[in-house]
């Protein structure tokens, strides 16, 4: 029998899979290894033992489980206070709509770091929320995790409840349905894949947040992101953070096959239509006036951020601004030197350099990866390689990048890839943290190109090229954009591989705050809070260009 | 009893529904006809409470219910694609209405099976609405409907996404289950026929407005207008002095004249009758349609006498009968 010849030939497929293959298992699968190498095989010996010592420690089993209980807390409040906003940002039509979207976005893309600091300032003893005593305890941690991640369920959730048919829920009501029966029997089973998505890329970010638990947590509070940090910088405990990793890695694979799971419903085809967006009725006041709160609860913290920059010794001042052309004081009183080696200014340079470079870099990757995941096929080996390459291309969501930034600097610095001094080894670390996110942004759009229409160009003559260029690039380019808006903001932010692997004399911004937050000196501090403003704005800016795009999803996960 | 009295709907400055007064009473069906977008979807949603209104009331028992939201109604649905929950068995959405009031599993399913056989689905429960046929699944819609046990259902053409065996069979179906049920109901659609063979009483739809009410038979026999006679599925209207010679009367300047199909039988020539020529001739399974060049009148569709096949240029004989000509008002 015939089989239809399919556009891209077995032999195509392979050639262009095999081009990210190997860009990931160099880059991502080789430092990996690397450093579970260095934790299980010590001194060139399998020792399993000490993974297990490692385990049974109190101090870890602390670590754990503060991590779970911190992120299921987070992730439970992310859902409640998402789903209001989303369903207000979505379904209702009001003035500055577009802008109230792009906004909630920003706390998202926000550096981990800057999150960390923003929160700080607004819990600390002298911060609006002082009076609470949340300074130094888990709830800050918890309140910065919810902060960074409610923009990922009202994204996702929001998307999946702009296109839900109208039609059911009145025919529900038509039979009797009360709103809040309408909610419980059919809006919501209509949403269960979306929240539950939302919910497990939730706790995926918030149990392997660094930079927020880092600056929060100080010394008391350890997640098991900060702690192999902790043990691989500071107490050069390989074996037990190699440890660690392997536990992360397993549970967040777990994680994702239990919400694969959880996202199968009994018919899985969701009737999708273009809703007009209603005016508020007075059955929405609840939804508003939760949303209403939840912006406000993300705007006090960017607030206080900015204030606290524009404060010096308790008078209104632009010298933490001004300070952003020095380099950092080394001591407490000033006189000690500069704590860098080149200008604060210069390291916003070297960010955007940086994170154009990784741009570019997750884009190639990511529209291959994305043709290759999406490429219909109608063979049982096919598809399971199709969903092996996809699970593949994600697990860079999955694996922490403490991990993968150390590994870089064990694995990378010899003979065959010797990157040590070159300026791309940066950028390719934040290219991979950015490719599950340039991903999952295109292969909705390109899952959702009905194959008929390529098989029509076909019909009418279209080579594979020329129907790639009918088809599917004039539904591509937009998201294209946004997925390099979305990706250039997660370079910029980038903290946890790239605290490894900077060098000294190009330091990103990250990882001058941070160094800046460390040395609480003279203007110090307020440089730092002046640092994260300019880069919460660059970032903000950058967001609100990729709203105006009106990219539906930020990524479907 | 529902009442609808100047009721209007708008959206933004685009009138949908203008003025539409209309009375229903308890156990009668409805039927309001109409060309796609003349705005009795619209009509519907209205009564059911989805739309608001611009102007106008929608009462029931003379209770205006404008102030009553969809839910506490008592009107229940029917949607032309039948919009079935998913992500619930054809029993769980037949069942949705009673479990919503908190009647007991045991005598949910009792009614549920019960609805299910009157449907012609009997042993479906368990049955996820996706592996149903078009048809199945619009009986599963109208037994989920009448499990509310509204007091008005509406219905938005039920059955036009079904192919056309299966739409004449379901609304003969659909008329007796209503009949049988008591129901008071309210159908919209934009096939004539099944409004013929549903509804007791039509309601003409054009442009927003309805244009004639009556019962189903008076509407048919005597449409209002030259547009809602061809809408009801009469073939030609005829003015002047080609409706006087059809009619065989001198009436010159009188009112139009609709034409069936079946009211002109053409036979070979002879006998009492029009003098016509053939111009075209199709074969359909049972009957012989022509295209006929009728002297004094023009062309016209007819139909011929069984067991005869005429070619084109024949010359006919046509007899014209009486009862299947409309002459309208206007």
């Amino acid at each position: 029998m015939d089989r239809p010849r399919e556009p891209l030939g077995r032999l195509g497929y392979v050639a262009l899979a095999a081009f990210p293959v190997a860009a990931l298992g160099v880059f991502f699968v080789l430092p990996v290894a690397g450093m579970l190498h260095r934790g299980i095989w010590p001194e060139g010996r399998f020792d399993p033992g000490a993974v297990l010592e490692v385990l049974g420690r109190p101090r870890t089993l602390r670590v754990v489980w503060f991590t779970v209980w911190t992120s299921t807390v987070a992730t439970a409040l992310s859902v409640a206070l998402g789903l209001p906003v989303a369903y207000v940002l979505h379904r209702l039509r009001f003035p500055g709509r577009g802008v109230v979207r792009a906004l909630v976005l920003v706390p998202f893309v926000l550096p981990t770091v800057v999150v960390g600091v923003a929160i700080r300032q607004l819990v600390a003893e002298s911060g609006p929320l002082g009076l609470l005593g949340l300074d130094g305890t888990p709830w800050a941690i918890v309140l910065g995790l919810v902060f960074f991640n409610v923009a990922v369920v009202i994204r996702t959730v929001g998307a999946a409840w702009e296109s839900l048919d109208r039609r059911p829920a009145e025919a529900a009501a038509a039979l009797g349905a009360s709103p809040h029966q309408v909610l419980r029997t059919v809006t919501l089973p209509a949403l269960r894949p979306a929240i539950v998505s939302a919910a497990s890329v939730v706790f995926l970010f918030c149990a392997t947040a660094f930079g927020v638990v880092l600056v929060l947590g100080g010394l008391r509070y350890a997640s098991v992101e900060t702690e192999i940090y902790l043990l691989t910088t500071n107490l050069l405990d390989l074996p037990a953070a190699a440890a660690l990793s392997l536990v992360q890695l397993v549970a967040i694979v777990a994680l994702l096959v239990v919400a694969g799971r959880l996202r199968r419903v009994p018919d899985p085809t969701v009737q999708r239509a273009r809703v007009v967006a209603t005016r508020p009725r007075t059955g929405d006041v609840p939804a508003i006036l939760g949303t209403v709160l939840v912006l406000g609860a993300l705007a006090a913290p960017i607030t206080a951020l900015v204030v606290s920059s524009l404060r010096v010794d308790g008078r209104w001042s632009l010298a933490a601004y001004r300070a952003l052309e020095g380099k950092g004081n080394a001591s407490v009183d000033g006189g000690g030197g500069a704590l860098f080696l080149v200008p604060v200014q210069d390291a916003l340079a070297n960010s955007v350099a940086i994170a154009t470079d990784a741009t570019w870099m997750s884009l190639l990757l990511g529209t291959v990866v994305a043709f290759l995941v999406t490429r219909r096929t109608r063979t049982p080996a096919g598809r399971i390689t199709r969903g092996g390459l996809d699970a593949f291309f994600m697990l860079p969501l999955g694996v922490s990048a403490v991990t993968l930034g150390f590994g870089f600097l064990i694995t990378l610095d010899h003979p065959p890839v010797d990157l040590r001094s070159s300026p791309l080894l940066v950028p390719i670390a934040q290219a991979l943290v950015a490719l599950p996110i340039v991903v999952r942004t295109l292969v909705p759009v390109l899952a959702g190109v009905d194959d008929r229409q390529r098989q029509a160009a076909a019909s009418l003559g279209a080579g594979p090229v020329r129907t790639l260029l009918t088809v599917d690039v004039p539904v591509l380019w937009r998201p294209l954009l946004a997925a390099a808006g979305f990706s250039f903001a997660v370079s910029l932010g980038e903290f946890g591989a790239t605290a490894f692997i900077v060098r000294p004399e190009t330091p990103t911004l990250p990882v001058v705050i941070f160094r800046l937050l460390e040395h609480p000196g003279t203007l110090n501090y307020q440089t730092a809070m002046a640092g994260s403003v300019v880069l919460a704005g660059l970032i903000a800016a950058v967001v609100l260009v990729v709203e105006r795009l009106r990219v539906p999803a930020l990524g479907a996960w | 009893m529902l009442s609808l009295a100047g009721v209007t709907v708008r959206f933004d400055d685009v009138v949908a529904v203008r003025e539409v007064t209309l009375d229903l009473p308890d156990g009668d069906v409805l039927a309001v006809v109409g060309p796609s977008g003349c705005g009795k979807s619209t009509l519907l949603r209205a009564v059911a409470g989805l739309e608001p209104l611009a102007a106008g009331t929608v009462s029931w028992d003379g209770d205006d219910l404008a102030g009553t939201p969809t839910h506490r109604r008592g009107f229940a649905l029917m949607f032309q694609d039948g919009q079935l929950f998913d992500h619930l068995t054809v029993g769980r959405n037949v069942g949705y209405a009673l479990r919503l009031r908190g009647a007991s599993r045991s005598s949910t399913r009792a009614r549920v099976d019960e609805l299910l056989a009157l449907v012609g689905l009997a042993g479906f429960a368990g049955r996820l609405p996706r592996t149903l046929s078009g048809g199945e699944r619009q009986r599963v819609a109208l037994a989920r409907s009448l499990a509310a046990e509204p007091r008005l259902l509406l219905l938005d053409e039920p059955l036009s996404s079904l192919d056309a065996t299966l739409r004449t069979r379901l609304a003969g179906d659909l008329r007796q289950i209503l009949r049988d049920a008591g129901t008071t109901a309210l159908l919209v659609t934009h096939d004539q026929e099944e409004a013929f063979t549903v509804a007791d009483r039509l309601a003409v739809m054009r442009a927003g407005q309805v244009v004639q009410e009556g019962a189903t038979a008076e509407v048919w026999s005597a449409p209002a207008d030259p547009e809602t006679a061809l809408f009801l599925g009469y073939d030609a209207v005829l003015e002047g002095r080609a409706a006087g010679v059809l009619l065989g009367e001198d009436r010159d300047g009188g009112t139009p004249v609709a034409v069936r199909r079946s009211a002109l039988v053409a036979s070979p020539v002879g006998g009492v009758g029009l003098a016509a020529r053939v111009v075209a001739v199709s074969a359909a399974p049972d009957e012989l349609r022509l295209l006929l060049d009728v002297e004094g009148v023009g062309e016209l569709p007819a139909v011929g006498a069984a067991g005869w096949l005429p070619a084109a240029g024949d010359r006919v004989t046509v007899r014209v009968d009486r009862d299947r000509v409309a002459v309208l008002d206007r």
